[in-house]
Order: structure tokens, then sequence, then C-alpha cells
């Protein structure tokens, strides 16, 4: 894909995350927006899977460890084909297959069950040994969020991987400095984030996560480290795309409402406003 | 002095053959592994007393050492699982699945992860370590999950048989066992099925229905009583899947049950067949185990008396169970 197309797919993730939480009503709205370029960038042009044979053995492994922004997963694996995108309007609905936080059972595409934050990682890195101890080439790819590093088994994790030069995992943090309850630096401050996981003998690398070609540079750029694992930290703006929701820790655990969803729409329709929505 | 008709092969010497069951779990994760390449072990550094040196050395590639990291290890399990390998991780039960329980919960119970959970050194009989290393909760912190199998051998010999058929059982569990030597009740002849009670003698005036240590004690106070009550004496390795039948059998049988673990009364096997009981066929039972309290430091025995789980309280319980039988109705 191009960057534009990259960029376009991006949007129109966007917008199926909005529909899909004005839909079910609850759930999170930063976290999945931030992340969709990130998320884009991996399912169209890094992750090698086959939609349709989704437990394929030699695919890549992607592990969610911040279950809670599930919906641009969803999203993600339904635009590159694992599931019917109609069935994205079911999230976290009474006999779905989209839960509240993913299920491995329960969907196409989903590796493990995570909600409960600071243990991505960790079901990761058995991945990464696994392929590793099997000699197989694939590599796993974890996303964490910034906040779930104030858990202690993150950086169980974190020490382990380095100790044990997986260079088979990438890891990927969506540093977007948001959490429920503030800014992460109030909560408990993370920084220096990228000196501390070189303390702990990993391999940084610092990106814009709405950034195509830094997105997927880097994740190019991670393959080719030998013997460190490697973390990229993602800077992304949390709600991105929507200008009321940026920045705002607030829309961290929330949806929109209607009147806040279509105003959410109409701008990454139209770009806000730089071109005009066929909707319109 | 016994003359008690036994319902499956067991060793009349158990009372002078004492080995640890740990030594068996660490033999049968040996032959687990020769048996089969897929077998992985976890450890957080504790690979001599839980008994995983010996799979470390005869396979070092498969040996993973995690460090005092029992989250982290609960998940890496959860994840070389989905790589199709079959791990077992281990550590002293008050940290698994003491420590990392939420992590059992959703990265292992909940996503079906094919890991076999080693709790060691359970029980009140660790001894001087304290109340701190003295796991007495596990059972039922565990029972209640989802998914999970719960195991709780008696001996070394069937500590082995265990250990080789979780290896070839698909699902998460949990197997649990003590630090000290304590009799070998079982033999390599006696049969071991997951889920299927054990059934060592029958009694038409009260069964035991133990676990772990217990069932030896169980078996002394069976030979003891035996001129005054015919007592029945159930291992029931399995807590989860309970075998239901076995249980209402021994009730109709008996009328009246015994439960004795090394384990807090509470929640614990007293409890599962409490539940059965309760459902199914209610009959007079009391349960015997820690009564809702920590332990403390001091030699296993002397603790093993102190907290009522001694032959003698075993025989009390029985008796009494056994009057208030003919008070029911």
């Amino acid at each position: 894909m191009t960057t534009k197309e990259l960029e376009l797919t991006a949007n129109s993730i966007r917008q199926t995350i909005i529909e899909m939480l004005l839909e079910a009503g609850s759930g999170h709205s930063a976290g999945p927006l931030g992340m969709a370029d990130v998320f884009t960038a991996l399912y169209f042009e890094v992750l090698n899977g086959k939609p349709d044979q989704p437990t394929w053995p030699d695919r890549d492994r992607l592990v969610l460890s911040c279950g809670h922004i599930c919906p641009v997963l969803y999203a993600a694996l339904a635009y590159r084909g694992y599931f019917p995108r109609s069935e994205l309007k079911t999230l976290r609905q009474f006999g779905s297959r989209l839960a509240g936080h993913p299920h491995n059972l329960d969907l196409p595409g989903i590796e493990t069950s995570s909600g409960p934050l600071g243990q991505g990682l960790s079901q990761a890195i058995g991945m990464a040994l696994g392929a590793r101890m099997g000699d197989k080439k694939w590599r796993t790819y974890a996303i964490l969020s910034d906040g779930e590093h104030d858990e202690g088994q993150l950086w169980e994790a974190v020490l382990f991987a380095g100790k044990n030069k997986l260079h088979n995992l990438t890891a990927i943090v969506d540093r977007n400095n948001i959490q429920i309850d503030g800014f992460t630096e109030d909560v408990m401050p993370l920084e220096p984030l990228a000196d501390k996981y070189r303390a702990f003998n990993w391999y940084v690398l610092e990106v814009d996560g709405h950034n195509f070609e830094e997105i997927i540079a880097a994740l190019r750029h991670a393959r080719a480290v030998f013997e460190k694992p490697t973390v990229i930290i993602a800077h992304t703006i949390p709600g991105k795309g929507v200008d009321f929701m940026e920045n705002d820790y607030h829309w961290h655990g929330k949806p929109p409402k209607t009147e806040e969803a279509q105003k959410a729409l109409r701008e990454l329709r139209t770009l806000r406003g730089k071109i005009r929505s066929e909707h319109e | 002095m016994s003359k008690l008709t036994y319902l499956c092969p067991i060793n009349q010497d158990y009372q002078h053959m004492l080995i640890p069951p740990r030594d068996g779990f660490g033999e049968g994760l040996v032959e687990a592994g020769k048996r089969d390449k897929k077998v992985v072990a976890l450890c957080g550094d504790l690979v001599e007393s839980v008994r995983m040196q010996p799979f470390a050395t005869a396979f070092p590639d498969r040996y993973i050492e995690v460090g005092v990291a029992e989250q982290n290890m609960a998940g890496i399990a959860a994840g070389l699982s989905f790589t199709d390998h079959t791990p077992f991780m281990a550590s002293y039960a008050v940290f698994t699945p003491g420590r990392n329980w939420d992590q059992i919960r959703v990265s292992i119970c909940y996503s079906q992860a094919n890991v076999k959970i080693v709790g060691a050194h359970a029980g009140i009989s660790v001894g001087p370590d304290g109340a701190t290393h003295q796991a007495l909760e596990d059972i039922a912190i565990t029972r209640v999950l989802p998914n999970l199998t719960v195991i709780v051998p008696t001996d070394s010999i069937e500590a082995k048989k265990a250990t080789l058929a979780l290896a070839g059982h698909r699902g998460p569990a949990y197997i649990r066992f003590g630090r000290e030597k304590n009799p070998v009740v079982t033999t390599e002849k006696t049969p071991f099925i997951i889920g299927r009670a054990l059934k060592i003698l029958s009694g038409h005036d009260v069964t035991i229905i133990a676990c772990g240590q217990m069932v030896a004690r169980a078996i002394m106070a069976a030979e003891k009583l035996q001129k005054e009550l015919s007592v029945g004496v159930i291992n029931l390795h399995t807590i989860k899947p309970i075998d239901k039948a076995a249980i209402v059998e021994a009730a109709k049988q008996s009328g009246a049950i015994v439960t004795a673990e090394e384990h807090q009364i509470n929640g614990g096997l007293g409890g599962a067949v409490a539940e059965v009981l309760a459902e199914e066929h209610p009959v007079p039972m009391i349960r015997i185990g820690v009564r809702d309290r920590f332990g403390e430091s001091g030699e296993p025995n002397v603790l093993m008396d102190h907290y009522g789980l001694g032959v003698d309280d075993l025989i009390t319980a029985v008796k009494q169970v056994n009057q208030r039988k003919k008070h029911a109705r």
C-alpha cells in the first residue's frame, strides 16, 4: 500500500471504531483511535499472516497486552479479512465474538486473552521462546500501553527478555501519556522510559506513531537487530483524528454519545474540513 | 496387625517407607521429557527444592529459569503452550498459585493454555519456615477456576503417575504436594486416573475422604478403629473435576463422612465434598483441616498434631460423626 492508502485505511478504521463504540454504549475511545495508524501499518504492511487461515503455523504473532483498546484490533482484523466487517457492530454485546476485552478462543486472529494489564509481554515472550526452541522464523509483536508499565509483572518480563536476548520479539509501546486517572507523569512517572529499556538490555527506537514511514521503517529495522529484543516507543495522540478527544484523558475509558459520535465521524470523513464528505 | 481388605493394590509397609512426593514429581517430569519433546519446564529460582534439577540436567535446552517472578512465569508458560509446547511451571504453592492467581486465571485458564502449574512445599508440614511459606489456601483458590484440573497426589509414586498423566492431558492443571517425606501408600500397580477417586477401603459406618499425606493417616485411623467401626477410605487425589459418584456412593454406604486435608477446612477438599453432599446426598460430616487460622514455625509432626491433623484427630472425628449419624433425622 502507498502511504496515502494506509492513511485512508486508518481513517476508515477510526470511523469504524467510533461506530462500534456508539453501538456498544461502553468501551474505550482514546487508545483505539490513537493506535489506528500503528495497527494499520502492522496488519497491512508488516505482519506475515493469512486471514483465511488464521492459525497458519508460520504466521507472525501479535499479542495485545492492553486489551481495552481491542476495538482497533477487531477493526484492523476485519478490514484485513479475518472475519466479516458486519460483525464489528456486535462489540460487547451478549453472544458476540467481540468481547469487551479480547479472548483467544472467540475470534480468528486473536492469539491470547488480555484485559488485566501487564500480562501480554510475558505471553509474547513465551511465544518468542517457543519459536526459538522450535527454530521457527516468525516474529512476535507485543502491543503495550504506557500506563501498564505501572505493573510489576511488565518489568519482570522486560528483565527476562533482555537476559534471553529475544531478538525475535518486538514490543510497541503506545506512548500516549494518559491513563484512567490522568496523565502518566502525574499518576506514576515513566520517564525516562527509553533509558529504562536500554538499561534492561533492549534496543530502543522512538517514532511518531502517526507517521507511516517512521512506523514501518522502525518495524523493519527491528528485524535486523541482533541479540536484543526491540521496543518501539510510538508517540501517539490519544483520540487522534477527533479534535475534542485528542489529549483529553477523560476520553480514555468512555464511548461517544450519539451527537459526539456524529461530530467525530464528520470530522474524520472530511479530514478536518479539508474535503467534503459524501455523506453531507 | 492389619486384617483389612483393600480394594486396590496398597503398599503394606507404608508406615515405614517414607519418601517426599516431590521426588516422584521430579522422576515423572524427566520421564515425561523423554517421552515427549514438547514437554518444557520453567522454574522460579527453586530448581533443586521443587525437584526440577533432574529435568534441567537432562534437557538443558528445554529448561527455563525465570528468576523470582511467578507472574511472568505464568504468562511465559501460557505463551509457550500456544507454540505447541507442554510447559510445567513450578514454585512453592504460596507463590504459584498464591502470587500469580490473576495470571493463572486470565493468561492460562480463560485462554485454555495447556500449562501444568506445580505448587511445591504445600501444607503446614513445610514446618520451620513458618506461616508465610505454608500454603493452606491453594486448593481453594484453584478449584474455583473454570477449566482448571486440580490434583493432590498422596505419595511419591502417585505424584510420578500424576505428572505423567498431566503431560498427556490437554488443558490447564494444578498439582500440589508437600516438602517432607511421607508414607508411600500406593504401589506401581495402583491405578491412577485423573478425575477418578481411588477407593482404598470400604466402610459401613463412616468413610474418610482424604488427599495428600492425610490418606496414609486415614488408613491408620481405619486400622486402629477396625475392631469397633467399619471405616472406609477414599483417596480423592483429583479435587477437580470431582468424582461425585464415588462421594455419593460412600455417603450412601456409610451414612457419614469425614474429610481430611492439609489445607484450610474452608474451600478445599472438605468444601468440595460438602458441596457435592449438600446437593446430592446430605449426611453428617466432619471436616479435618487447619481451622481457619495461619500456621507457625515448628517441626512438621509437631505442627500436624497441634493443628488437628493427627491420626488421633481423625479417630475422634470418625467416632463423633458416627454418633451424630444416630441422632440425625
